[in-house]
């Protein structure tokens, strides 16, 4: 198990290695979250957790079922909000700036800080509505403009030659990694730099999620990236770091190669070896 | 003789376990079934004797004709145009008060005292008897609570195009019987939204919030076009309660006889001869199907129960319309949104 992940590891970071030899130059925060915890009513789910996400790159987060890696996510774009009886304390510093102060434009932020979950949710639309909602939202006019937007998003998530004939056609008639990958195309038109991923494969079978995750690595190159997955292998093979939590606690983070072979704790190995969780 | 034992050990418990379950159960669905042959078997009789009264009486003149002292001539025309303008303004005072206070409490009054009283008196409201409705209907439309004190006014708003003459209080106009049936399917109508905003998945809401969209825009874009499929076939069948109700008409004042429509309108194409007609016809007399069908069995004469055995007949074609309506919008909506 362990020597299989090594392999992969090596196989995808050798690759990664020829396309952008001057990668790990960029290590400058673009997410940082300070000191957080997080509480549901009087059940606290994050406790005090510090983790700095660099820039263009994608950061995993891992652990077992439970253990607040998908509501640490929903912090970074305040999507818990609008769950009752939530609170956070704490800092999240995008760019510097913590985006639980008062005077935050919570609209504005999600924007910024785009969204793709674990089941693809296409609006009962069109798919030219789907990638348009964001900009239309966002006030968005003229027509051609939005044509040429659409078409852009559309291509950055691989989607556009399957669908070009069919913009006009119901989304819900595309195939669960088309959903998935138009999802995708959505949060992007509203031009984020940061991209949170819960578990955007899960739900995929194994060619969707391969589509997937080669999308997940080309957009690395523009965007900064937090999965949330279950799938160990799937981190491997798509993070730069890897980020481990249990019982809400952030255990270790480091880089994924040495995450999945060399972990600083004892609770990391015993997961990533597959013997808990 | 262990081949006994064993066959002993396993039949023991079966039957004990199994048979008398088994007895229970077969009485238990037998009950049940009862109690559905009942239904039918009772509204069967209903039917078959409706249609045995009112057979040969349905004819075109039937639906043309007024009411009419000679049996063989009367008709429900004012009755159909009266439920049909009673039902338009009851929809249309009803659907945007129910539907916006169906979307405060889903919406934006999600906790807090506010919530709880209206709640509280919503599901009083809707288990007061029709009746009250009637009285309370009386009080504040029809005589507004004595405040002119029998002296009547008449409010003239003169527009552009168009010139109202609103009688203050609104009197045993078909504006209060309309007023009296919004208010009886306003509860109807606030649950109905309620339950089809909340049934609208919290993944389309999400969806949306995680695209920069306000609670507005939220509102507007997703959760209402979602949950409308469900407001339409609530509102139908609201409609469809409205349409048999007498009680509250009878306490407002619905006319038993009746030799006119609302604003003059008798036919369809009147509608666009005499638009006129369309602004006078809320406030003038009406009467209603029902009403209609009340006054016609409370006769002496036999021969009217053959006549309201129509009416009857004509009262269940419509509301056999209006609910086969809403399973097909809600049919409809099934097949065109999945998620």
């Amino acid at each position: 198990m362990l020597n299989g992940l090594s392999t992969i590891v090596r196989d995808r970071a050798a690759a990664q290695a020829a396309l952008q030899p001057d990668l790990k130059a960029s290590t400058k925060p673009k997410l940082e979250a300070r000191n957080l915890s997080f509480y549901y009513g009087a059940t606290q789910a994050l406790f005090d957790v510090t983790l700095s996400i660099p820039e263009r790159s994608v950061t995993a987060l891992i652990g077992p079922s439970g253990c607040g890696k998908s509501t640490f996510l929903r912090t970074l774009n305040r999507m818990n909000d609008i769950i009752e009886g939530t609170r956070a304390t704490g800092k999240v510093l995008l760019e510097g700036v913590d985006i639980y102060e008062p005077g935050i434009d919570v609209v504005a932020l999600r924007k910024r800080v785009g969204m793709v979950f674990q089941k693809s949710t296409p609006f009962p639309k069109s798919v030219f509505e789907n990638v348009a909602y964001g900009p239309r939202v966002a006030g968005h006019r003229g027509s051609k403009a939005l044509a040429e937007l659409v078409e852009a998003c559309l291509r950055r998530a691989a989607l556009w030659d399957e669908v070009k004939d069919r913009l006009g056609d119901s989304a819900l008639e595309l195939s669960g990694g088309q959903q998935q990958r138009l999802c995708i195309a959505r949060a992007l038109a509203t031009n984020p730099d940061v991209l949170l991923m819960d578990e955007p494969a899960s739900a995929l079978d194994p060619a969707s999620t391969a589509h997937v995750e080669d999308l997940i690595f080309e957009l690395k190159q523009n965007y900064t990236i937090v999965i949330v997955t279950h799938n160990m292998q799937q981190a491997a093979r798509v993070s730069d770091r890897t980020a481990f939590f249990n019982h809400g606690h952030l255990i270790e983070v480091d880089a994924t190669p040495k995450i999945f072979t060399r972990p600083g704790q004892k609770q990391t190995e015993d997961y990533v070896t597959g013997r808990f969780g | 003789m262990s081949a006994n034992v064993m066959r002993t050990g396993i039949d023991v418990p079966r039957t004990r376990a199994f048979a008398r379950p088994s007895f229970v159960g077969r009485l238990f669905a037998g009950a049940c079934a009862t109690s559905a042959w009942m239904g039918l078997g009772v509204l069967s009789v209903l039917l078959v004797g409706v249609l045995w009264q009112g057979a040969g009486w349905l004819s075109w003149s039937f639906l043309t004709n007024y009411d009419s002292r000679h049996p063989a001539e009367a008709g429900i025309r004012a009755g159909l145009w009266g439920s049909l303008w009673l039902v338009v303004l009851a929809t249309l005072f009803a659907v945007p008060v129910g539907v916006g206070a169906g979307i405060f409490l889903e919406e934006y009054e999600k906790k807090g005292w506010l919530r709880t009283v209206i709640e509280i008196n919503l599901s009083n409201l809707a288990g007061v008897p029709s009746i009250v409705y009637g009285i309370l209907g009386m009080a504040v439309f029809v005589k507004m609570f004595g405040a002119f004190q029998g002296q009547p006014k008449v409010l003239e708003i003169g527009l552009r195009n168009a010139h109202f003459d609103i009688p203050l209080p609104f009197g045993r106009t078909v504006l209060s019987g309309g007023l009296t049936l919004a208010l009886l399917i306003l509860p109807i109508v606030i649950v109905v939204t309620r339950e089809a905003l909340r049934a609208v998945p919290s993944s389309l809401r999400q969806a949306s919030y995680a695209l920069g969209a306000t609670h507005w825009q939220t509102i507007r874009h997703q959760l209402l076009p979602a949950a409308l499929p469900g407001i339409i076939t609530g509102v139908i069948l609201s409609v469809s309660r409205a349409i048999g109700e007498t009680a509250p008409l009878l306490m407002v004042g619905a006319a038993v006889y009746l030799a006119n429509s609302p604003g003059g309108i008798e036919t369809p194409l009147d509608v666009v001869k005499h638009p006129g007609g369309v602004l006078e016809a809320p406030f003038d007399s009406f009467t209603a199907l029902p009403v209609l069908i009340f006054n016609w069995i409370s006769r002496p004469e036999k021969e009217y129960r053959h006549v309201a055995a129509a009416a009857i007949l004509v009262l269940l074609g419509l509301l056999q319309v209006f609910n086969i309506a809403a399973s097909v919008i809600r049919a409809r909506m099934q097949r065109k949104t999945r998620w």
